[in-house]
C-alpha cells in the first residue's frame, strides 16, 4: 500500500487543492482511516496500561514462559486494529497488484501507531511522574513494559510487537476459509487450555489423569510452550481434518423441523443434561463452587429474562428478590434467628418463600407496573435499594440482625434424605442444576404459552397489546412476580449454600450483573442466558465469586462494560441470538431477494402490497 | 349543518363470508338499535377537554367516518369507544348497555376491535404471532382456525408470510395482517384509525377497496379519517369534528358537497 501512495499524500486535513487527482483524494480516505484506527489503538493500548490490568494479571501466565495475560491485554488491541483495519482500506482508483499486501501492509502501520502508545507512555514514565492523578504510574510499569531493560527497549520493542501483530491481524484475513479456522482452532485450543485450566486440573484429579495436566501445565501455572505447540499443531490438524464440519452439522440442525428437529433438540438437552449429572462426580471442590455458581445466576438470569426479555420490563432493582429469597429462607430455617426462628426444614421452609417473595413481587409490582420505559427503570432501582436499607436498618435489627445479618443458616436438607452444606459443593451443584432444570422448563413453557404471547405483545406495543383485549396491567404484574419467585429461589439455595446472609450481599451491583448477563447472552432466550452466566460469572466472575480468571476480579466490571460496547456494536442480538431474531435476519434477506425476483413478476400478479416498500423495513 | 337522521338507516350486506355474526342477517334494519353508541360524551386530558358532547351511532352492518383534522378528537373518539380512556361524562353504549366503567377486554371481547393507525404491527413476532394475538380474548379453538382459513383466502400473501416478521413485511403487506389480525377477534364492529396513514397513494386506494370489500362482506365499519374525500367515496355517512365537537353530521353524498367540508378538509376552494 505504501508503495502506491506519492510521498506527498498523508497531507492532513481536507485536501484543498484545486484539482487533486481522484485516486489521490480516495487514498487520502485510506490514510485517515489508517490513522484514526491508529491512534484509536495508541489510546486504548496507553488506557490498558494505566489500568494496571498488565501488571496485575501479569501473575497469570498464558504460555510458559512466553506469554502471561497481563502482555495479553496489550497484545490484543494492535492485532484487532490492524484485523480491522485491512477492511477499511478500500484503494480506490488502484489497479490490483500484488493482492492482499496490502491488508498486511496496512495491519501492520495501524499495529506499529497502536504499539507506538505504549512506546510513548514508556517515555513519558521514565520523566516524568504523574502518580498524583494516575495511581498506576508506577515503576512495576515501566519495568513491565521495557521487559527489565533501558527505556529505549522499551520504545523499540513495542514498535516492533505492535507492527507484527497488526500484520498479524492483516495478514488473518488472507487465509482461505480453511487455514483461517485451523488457526482460529489453534488459538482458541491454546487460550482455553490456558483460561479453563483450574477447571482442567480439578477435573483431572478427580479421573486420576494428574499425568496429563503435569505435562500440559507448568507447575506455577500456565501451559507449557512444548505442550502449547503440541496441543496447537493437534488441534490445526483436528481442525483442517475437520473442514468445518461441526458447521455443516449445526446449520444442518439449524433447518430441521417438525419432529426430526424435537427429536435433536431432545438429544441435545439430553445429552447436556447427562454431563452436567456425571461431571460433577469427578470434579472436585473448585469446579463445583464455580459449576454452582454459575448456576445460580443461571436461575436468576432465566427470572429477569421473563421480565425484562419477554415482557419488556426494564426492572433494575431485581436484586429485591434475591434478597428477600435469601433473608426469608434464612428467617424460616435458621435457629439463630433475632426474632421468629421457626427452624422449618428447608423445602418447606422454599414453599413459604415464594408465597412471600410472590407477595412481595405484588406489592412492589403494583405501584411500578402502571409506569412506561425509564421511569419504569428508575423506580426499580429505587425499590432494589430500599429493600436492602430495610435489612440493614435498625429499626428491624431485631427481625434480621441488621448489619450483622444472620448467620449459622443449616443447609438445604431434603426429605431428610441429603443435607446440602455449604461445605459440599457438589451437593449444592446437584441442587442448583434441579432448580435450573425447573426454571428452564418453565420459561420454555411460558415463552410458547398464551401468556408469554401476551408478554411479549405487551413488549412490543403496550397501547395496541390493550387494544387486543389483553389486561396489560395484570400480564405485566404476573411477569413480574414469576420472574421474583424465580429469582427466591435464588436466594433461598444462596443463603443455605453460604450459611449467612448480610445486606450487603444484595447490592445494586447484583442487579446489574444479572441485568448484563441477560443483555450478553441475549434478551429472551434461554439458551443465550445460561451462556451468558457461563461465560461472565464462570470465566469473568460474578459480584463476589472469583470466576477461572480469578486475576480478573479487579478489573470486571471493566470488562463487562467494554464487552457490553462491543456486543452493541456488532451482535445487538447477543451472544447466542434466538434462532426466533436469527431466522428474522435471515428472512430479511429472501424477502428482499424476493422482493428483487418479485419486480419482474409483479406484472403479472399484482394481489396487494407495494413492491416498492418491501426492503424498506 | 342539518343533521338528517333518516339517512342513518342501517344498509345489510348481501352476502356474508362468516366473518361477522350471522344473526345479522335476519335483523330488520328499521327495527335496529345501534350497535355501539356515544351519548353526549365529555373527555378530557388533565385540563385539555377533548370531547365535548358528542354523540354518534353505529348501527349494524354500516360503514361510517368520523372525519376531523390534527387534535379534533377523532383518536380520542375511538380510545374512548374502545375503554382506553374513560368519559367524564355521557355513556358509551354498546349492544344497549352502558359500558363506561368496563375495561378495554370486555369490549373486545363483545365484538369491538380496533386496527390501529400506522397499522402498528407486533413488530419482532411473526405473522402468525400477530393474527393469534389478535384472537387473544377468543377459546373457541375451531372458531379461530376456521377464521384464519378464511383470511388467508382473503390475503393469500399473508399465508405465504405466516412463520416471518411481521416488521420485515412490505407496507402493503403490514395492512394485510393488520386487518387479518383485527378479523381473527371476530369482530362485530371494526373501528379503523387512520387507514390511509403512512401509505402511498396506490396503497391507499387498495385499502379502502379491502375496507370496502370487508364491509360488503357483512362487517360494521367505523372509521376515522383525515383523507375525507377517500373516506366519504366508501362510507355511508359520517360526522366531522372540530376541537372535539361534532360540527357535522349527514349522508356521504351530503356531506361530499357541503361547502365548508369542501374548503377546510377536502382542499377545494369555494368557486
Amino acid at each position: 500500500m505504501t508503495a502506491t501512495v506519492p510521498p506527498a499524500t498523508p497531507t492532513s486535513g481536507v485536501p484543498a487543492e484545486p484539482a487533486p487527482a481522484p485516486t489521490r483524494g480516495a487514498l487520502d480516505q485510506d490514510w485517515r482511516r489508517l490513522v484514526r484506527m491508529g491512534a484509536v489503538g495508541a489510546v486504548a493500548q496507553i488506557f490498558i496500561a494505566l489500568s494496571n490490568m498488565p501488571v496485575r494479571l501479569d501473575e497469570r501466565v498464558i504460555v510458559k514462559p512466553v506469554l502471561s495475560l497481563g502482555y495479553l491485554t496489550l497484545l490484543i488491541v494492535p492485532f484487532a486494529a490492524g484485523h480491522r483495519v485491512g477492511h477499511q482500506i478500500k484503494r480506490e482508483g488502484v489497479p490490483v497488484h500484488a493482492a492482499g499486501a496490502h491488508e498486511v501492509a496496512g495491519g501492520a502501520a495501524c499495529g506499529a501507531l497502536a504499539g507506538g502508545g505504549l512506546s510513548l507512555l514508556a517515555v513519558l514514565l521514565a520523566n516524568f511522574d504523574l502518580r498524583e492523578p494516575l495511581v498506576n504510574w508506577s515503576p512495576m510499569l515501566a519495568e513491565l513494559l521495557a521487559f527489565g531493560n533501558e527505556t529505549w527497549f522499551a520504545v523499540v520493542v513495542w514498535l516492533v510487537i505492535g507492527t507484527a501483530c497488526g500484520a498479524a491481524g492483516g495478514a488473518l484475513r488472507l487465509l482461505g476459509p480453511r487455514t483461517r479456522r485451523a488457526v482460529v482452532t489453534m488459538a482458541l485450543a491454546v487460550g482455553g487450555a490456558a483460561v479453563l485450566e483450574p477447571l482442567v486440573v480439578d477435573l483431572a484429579e478427580g479421573m486420576r489423569l494428574e499425568a496429563l495436566t503435569d505435562r500440559l501445565y507448568a507447575r506455577r501455572g500456565g501451559v507449557n510452550w512444548t505442550s502449547g505447540l503440541g496441543l496447537a499443531a493437534a488441534s490445526g490438524i483436528l481442525a483442517a481434518l475437520g473442514r468445518g464440519r461441526l458447521q455443516q452439522a449445526r446449520a444442518h440442525i439449524a433447518e430441521l423441523e417438525g419432529a426430526s428437529r424435537t427429536r435433536t433438540n431432545g438429544l441435545l438437552i439430553l445429552a447436556t443434561a447427562a454431563v452436567l449429572v456425571i461431571l460433577p462426580l469427578f470434579a472436585g471442590k473448585l469446579t463445583n463452587e464455580l459449576l454452582a455458581n454459575v448456576g445460580l445466576f443461571v436461575l436468576l438470569a432465566l427470572g429477569l429474562n421473563i421480565v425484562v426479555g419477554l415482557a419488556g420490563i426494564l426492572d433494575l432493582g431485581y436484586v429485591a428478590f434475591f434478597a428477600v429469597g435469601s433473608y426469608s429462607a434464612a428467617v424460616l430455617t435458621a435457629a439463630t434467628s433475632p426474632r421468629i426462628n421457626p427452624e422449618l426444614p428447608w423445602l418447606v421452609a422454599l414453599i413459604v418463600v415464594v408465597v412471600i417473595t410472590g407477595l412481595v413481587g405484588l406489592f412492589i409490582g403494583a405501584p411500578v407496573i402502571r409506569m412506561r420505559g425509564d421511569y419504569l427503570a428508575i423506580v426499580t432501582l429505587g425499590f432494589g435499594e430500599i429493600i436492602r436499607l430495610i435489612f440493614l436498618s435498625d429499626w428491624l435489627s431485631g427481625w434480621f440482625g441488621g448489619s450483622q445479618g444472620i448467620t449459622k443458616i443449616p443447609g438445604a436438607g431434603i426429605f431428610g434424605l441429603t443435607d446440602v452444606a455449604g461445605t459440599d459443593p457438589r451437593r449444592v451443584f446437584y441442587l442448583v442444576l434441579a432448580f435450573c432444570a425447573i426454571a428452564i422448563y418453565v420459561s420454555w413453557r411460558l415463552e410458547r404459552s398464551r401468556l408469554g404471547r401476551a408478554w411479549m405483545a405487551v413488549r412490543e406495543d403496550e397501547t395496541v397489546a390493550e387494544a387486543m383485549g389483553i389486561n396489560t396491567v395484570n400480564v405485566k404484574l404476573l411477569a413480574f412476580v414469576v420472574g421474583a419467585v424465580l429469582g427466591s429461589f435464588s436466594g433461598a439455595i444462596f443463603s443455605a449454600k453460604v450459611g449467612s446472609v448480610f445486606p450487603n450481599s444484595f447490592l445494586i451491583l447484583v442487579s446489574i450483573v444479572i441485568l448484563v448477563v441477560v443483555i450478553f447472552g441475549g434478551m429472551g432466550n434461554i439458551v443465550g442466558v445460561i451462556a451468558g452466566s457461563a461465560v461472565l460469572i464462570g470465566v469473568l466472575g460474578g459480584p463476589k465469586q472469583p470466576g477461572l480468571l480469578a486475576e480478573f476480579s479487579e478489573f470486571k466490571l471493566l470488562i463487562y462494560g467494554a464487552l457490553l460496547i462491543w456486543m452493541m456494536l456488532a451482535r445487538p442480538e447477543g451472544l447466542i441470538p434466538s434462532v426466533r431474531r436469527s431466522r428474522e435476519l435471515h428472512q430479511q434477506e429472501m424477502a428482499q431477494d424476493a422482493w428483487l425476483k418479485g419486480q419482474v413478476e409483479d406484472d403479472n400478479h399484482n394481489d396487494g402490497g407495494s413492491p416498492k416498500a418491501a426492503p424498506a423495513t | 349543518m342539518k343533521p338528517r337522521r333518516a339517512e342513518a338507516t342501517p344498509r345489510i350486506a348481501g352476502h356474508a363470508v362468516g366473518l361477522a355474526h350471522p344473526e345479522v342477517l335476519g335483523t330488520d334494519p328499521r327495527i335496529a338499535k345501534p350497535l355501539l353508541e356515544m351519548r353526549s360524551v365529555n373527555a378530557h386530558y388533565g385540563a385539555v377537554h377533548a370531547l365535548r358532547d358528542v354523540n354518534l351511532s353505529i348501527f349494524e352492518g354500516e360503514l361510517v367516518c368520523l372525519l376531523g383534522g390534527n387534535a379534533s378528537g377523532k383518536s380520542t373518539t375511538l380510545k374512548t369507544l374502545l375503554g382506553m380512556l374513560k368519559p367524564t361524562s355521557g355513556e358509551v353504549v354498546l349492544d344497549g348497555e352502558v359500558v363506561n366503567d368496563k375495561p378495554t377486554s370486555f369490549r373486545v371481547a363483545r365484538g369491538v376491535t380496533m386496527v390501529p393507525e400506522n397499522r402498528r404491527l407486533f413488530k419482532r413476532l411473526s405473522v402468525r404471532e400477530n393474527l393469534d394475538l389478535g384472537a387473544y380474548l377468543r377459546t373457541d379453538t375451531d372458531g379461530i382456525a376456521a377464521d384464519l382459513e378464511r383470511i388467508f383466502e382473503l390475503f393469500p400473501r399473508v399465508k405465504e408470510r405466516l412463520g416471518q416478521k411481521a416488521g420485515t413485511l412490505s407496507g402493503g403487506e403490514q395492512q394485510m395482517v393488520a386487518m387479518g389480525r383485527a378479523l381473527m377477534a371476530k369482530p362485530r364492529v371494526l373501528l379503523m384509525d387512520e387507514p390511509s396513514m403512512g401509505l402511498a397513494p396506490a396503497l391507499v386506494q387498495q385499502n379502502f377497496e379491502l375496507i370496502q370489500q370487508i364491509h360488503e362482506a357483512g362487517l360494521t365499519v367505523f372509521m376515522v379519517e383525515q383523507n375525507a374525500n377517500m373516506a366519504l367515496s366508501i362510507a355511508d355517512r359520517g360526522w366531522v369534528l372540530q376541537t372535539g365537537r361534532v360540527v357535522l353530521d349527514d349522508s356521504a353524498e351530503n356531506l361530499l358537497a357541503h361547502p365548508d367540508l369542501r374548503a377546510s378538509y377536502l382542499g377545494q376552494a369555494d368557486d
